[in-house]
């Protein structure tokens, strides 16, 4: 179990014992170098040691700042995780604290390089559990070839945090320009890469008060990949978003505020895993709502639409990807004039005008599909 | 999952609205009285598929909606006092008292934990950090949700656990239908009786319904086939002038419902002389209170000296927010819709509910909200 301590020696062995070696013992790492600086040495101030990353830049580390040589572009984002539970069916925080944050540089064109990570850790944190975690943060930077190359830790002391934090920070390079949610139109076409709400499914039926035994497995992965297959080879993708918090529901309410149009999806083409339908039927919550942590939604010009699915649908993250609606301005809603019309006087009354997610039904009858607000707080009957 | 998709199936949905089209000889009110019909039948948007033929009015089935501004305040007061740990179904959490709520107070440092079932208080009852502190259950619910908390008490007491106690406020189905029925200008043709209510207690709880007020009464379960089956036996009893209890929910409901739930209940819980409900102010004999023999258990009582301050200050001035211009009480009754009330999607929405409707994610409010556009 971890002790709190005020930095020194305690922290050094943690992070040189645990973190750096989980990180680099096996690999990326000049390993005759390394070995020097297992942090029980008492030289280690006195030498470098260089990590090298999938393209072979090497990075020096255990200096204050890593000093990286950066491309033209770069995207720079952050994120900071406190999942609860720390270890679900599918993934873990260290996994997630990955993948999240190359995830949300993938989407903006980016190729993921450079991580940072920060811990705060509870005093009593299980050795064993941050092992496991450094272990998912390393195997997960392995499938997209990001490196971490500066981080921190802090050990706090009990009650003051709540198992385990982790914040990264990304860097990736803009391989692909220009991608904004200001791009959507209407006309354009919605894909979803895969199945909506299993992460959310599989992290709230572990939380404390409801625990219930489902098969839902998260679909925590790191996207780079697919979505680089993606615009690698199709043009017309307005933008792309990875539907973590508030789920589809957020993502493309989101873009029907910024489009000023409302968007148009058919609830039988949203792809959703039947024990994530029970599950949500069972507590009162919309599939649509939940978090995705390995999900991509994009928006793509109609023309190019079809092609964007094959190439998706040909990645093993993209098998379940669909087509599931299509951006409309308001005056031509696909209900007709009428509706558009009564649309307005609806919205009007309750809603900002222009901007809604409209959802037809399994029965063909539309229906609002809302902003996900709050804590979602499960129904008691 | 099969249980999940068969009773979804297009084609009999479809079916069952054009045999209810077919059948029905003039336009019906039909109330379904639980939160979760209200729910299902917006968002698979039955009541647009049955349009000018039966006009869905949405009752008071909401054990969270219906739970009047003065159970809040008595759960805020008791969160407040010392070494209590205040345990609640999650959408209790956001429910407005006069001047907080418990989501609120949890921002504040209270501690209150959200539980899924009640047993699971047993466990932080035998937390030992916990050994110190007044575990205090806030049960709400109707004739579903009442037997659970006896099994809980049952536990507590077979465990010799002496640090639970539990503030009652369970209530019943058929009273707030009387009241509604005994005003006597109710235009409603027939009720949709929840099917899980009866799981429990059987069907006889609605015998009133067709033979004292004889209007047409159909149990039935939540998904859509369950409702629209449901609405076709109605529309039938309407049809026939044969006013009655039928149930649509066979796979789950008979007459007597569940023997062993009913007598647990029976054990500890009276009912009391009368409970205020929001919307509808006090209906006589609709709620329940822990038996004497089991007041060591009440938290009523083990907080009384606190309760009783807090009376004297709701009565020496401090307002209650039940707001004149909502329309709650009237919409609980079947007499408006949500979209009849000045107050709602304006001042009156989801993360700042004014009444009853709003609060609950299963308020016939908040079900509009959400899903009309």
């Amino acid at each position: 179990m971890l002790s709190h301590g005020g930095g020194g020696k305690e922290t050094s062995e943690l992070i040189g014992s645990i973190i750096f070696n989980g990180l680099y013992g096996q690999k990326g790492i000049d390993a005759d170098k390394y070995d020097k600086y297992g942090f029980s040495s008492s030289d280690r101030h006195k030498d470098v040691c260089y990590a090298q990353n999938i393209s072979g830049q090497k990075i020096k580390l255990l200096e204050d700042a890593a000093v990286l040589k950066s491309p033209q572009n770069i995207a720079f984002t952050t994120d900071c995780f406190t999942v609860k539970p720390i270890f679900f069916k599918g993934g873990d925080i260290g996994k997630l604290s990955v993948a999240g944050t190359v995830n949300d540089l993938s989407v903006m064109g980016a190729k993921p390089l450079f991580l940072s990570l920060g811990f705060i850790i509870e005093e009593g944190f299980f050795l064993a559990d941050l092992e496991k975690i450094i272990k998912s943060i390393s195997d997960e930077s392995a499938k997209t070839g990001v490196m971490v190359v500066t981080g921190d830790t802090k050990v706090v002391p009990a009650g003051k945090a709540d198992g385990i934090f982790i914040n990264t920070s990304g860097i990736g390079e803009i391989i692909y320009d220009g991608l904004s949610v200001f791009n959507i139109a209407p006309g354009d076409i919605i894909i979803v890469s895969g199945n909506v709400g299993d992460h959310g499914a599989a992290v709230m039926s572990r939380r404390e008060g409801i625990e219930m035994d489902v098969e839902i497995e998260s679909d925590c992965a790191s996207l780079w990949d697919m979505i680089d297959s993606v615009l690698k080879s199709v043009t017309g993708i307005s933008a792309i978003r990875d539907a973590t918090r508030g789920g589809l529901a957020a993502v493309l309410n989101e873009w029907a505020i910024a489009a000023e149009a409302d968007i148009y999806a058919e609830e039988n083409k949203i792809p959703v895993n039947d024990a994530v339908k029970g599950f949500c039927e069972l507590l009162g919550f919309e599939p649509y709502q939940l978090a995705c942590e390995g999900m991509a939604v994009f928006a793509v010009k109609p023309e190019f639409a079809e092609e964007a699915l094959n190439v998706i649908k040909s990645h093993s993250l993209g098998k379940n990807a669909s087509i599931i609606g299509t951006v409309v301005g308001n005056n031509n809603f696909a209900g007709g004039k009428d509706e558009a019309r009564q649309t307005k006087v609806n919205a009007g009354s309750i809603r900002q005008s222009a901007g809604k997610v409209i959802l037809k039904g399994i029965y063909g009858v539309n229906r609002l599909l809302d902003y996900p607000s709050g804590e979602l707080l499960p129904r008691i009957c | 999952m099969e249980i999940y998709s068969d009773f979804k199936r297009k084609d009999d949905i479809e079916r069952l609205i054009s045999a209810i089209r077919d059948e029905i000889k003039r336009p019906v009110n039909i109330m379904e009285i639980c939160g979760g019909h209200t729910h299902a039948i917006m968002k698979y948007g039955l009541n647009i598929l049955l349009k000018d033929k039966i006009n869905f009015l949405h009752g008071p089935g909401c054990p969270v909606c219906v739970m009047p501004v003065n159970r809040i305040d008595e759960a805020i007061e008791i969160v407040n006092s010392a070494g209590v740990i205040l345990a609640v179904y999650g959408d209790m959490m956001r429910v407005p008292g006069t001047s907080s709520s418990l989501i609120k107070e949890r921002a504040k440092g209270k501690d209150v934990r959200m539980i899924y079932s009640p047993l699971d208080i047993i466990k932080i009852a035998e937390d030992k950090s916990h050994k110190n502190k007044k575990i205090v259950f806030f049960a709400i619910g109707f004739e579903t949700t009442t037997p659970m908390t006896a099994a809980l008490l049952e536990e507590i007491i077979k465990r010799g656990i002496d640090n639970v106690f539990i503030h009652v406020n369970h209530v019943l189905v058929p009273p707030p239908i009387n009241a509604i029925l005994d005003s006597g200008d109710s235009l409603i043709d027939g009720f949709i009786c929840p099917g899980h209510v009866s799981v429990m207690t059987g069907s006889g709880i609605y015998a009133d319904i067709p033979h004292k007020y004889g209007k047409a009464a159909v149990i039935t379960g939540f998904e859509p086939y369950d409702i629209l089956s449901g609405a076709l036996l109605m529309i039938r009893q309407i049809n026939e002038k044969r006013p009655s209890v039928e149930i649509a929910y066979k796979r789950a409901v008979n007459e007597d419902g569940n023997k062993k739930a009913q007598d647990l209940v029976n054990k500890y819980f009276t009912v009391r002389e009368e409970f205020e409900w929001r919307g509808f102010g006090k209906i006589p004999k609709s709620g329940l209170k822990l038996k004497n023999e089991f007041k060591d258990f009440d938290a009523e009582i083990i907080f009384k000296s606190k309760l009783e301050e807090l009376y004297m200050q709701l009565e020496s001035g401090r307002t209650r927010k039940e707001s004149l211009l909502c329309k709650c009480g009237e919409i609980l009754k079947g007499k408006s819709k949500p979209d009849d009330c000045p107050l709602f999607g304006k001042t009156c929405n989801p993360e700042n509910p004014i009444g009853a409707c709003m609060v609950s994610s299963e308020g016939a409010c908040a079900a509009y909200y959400k899903y009309r556009y």
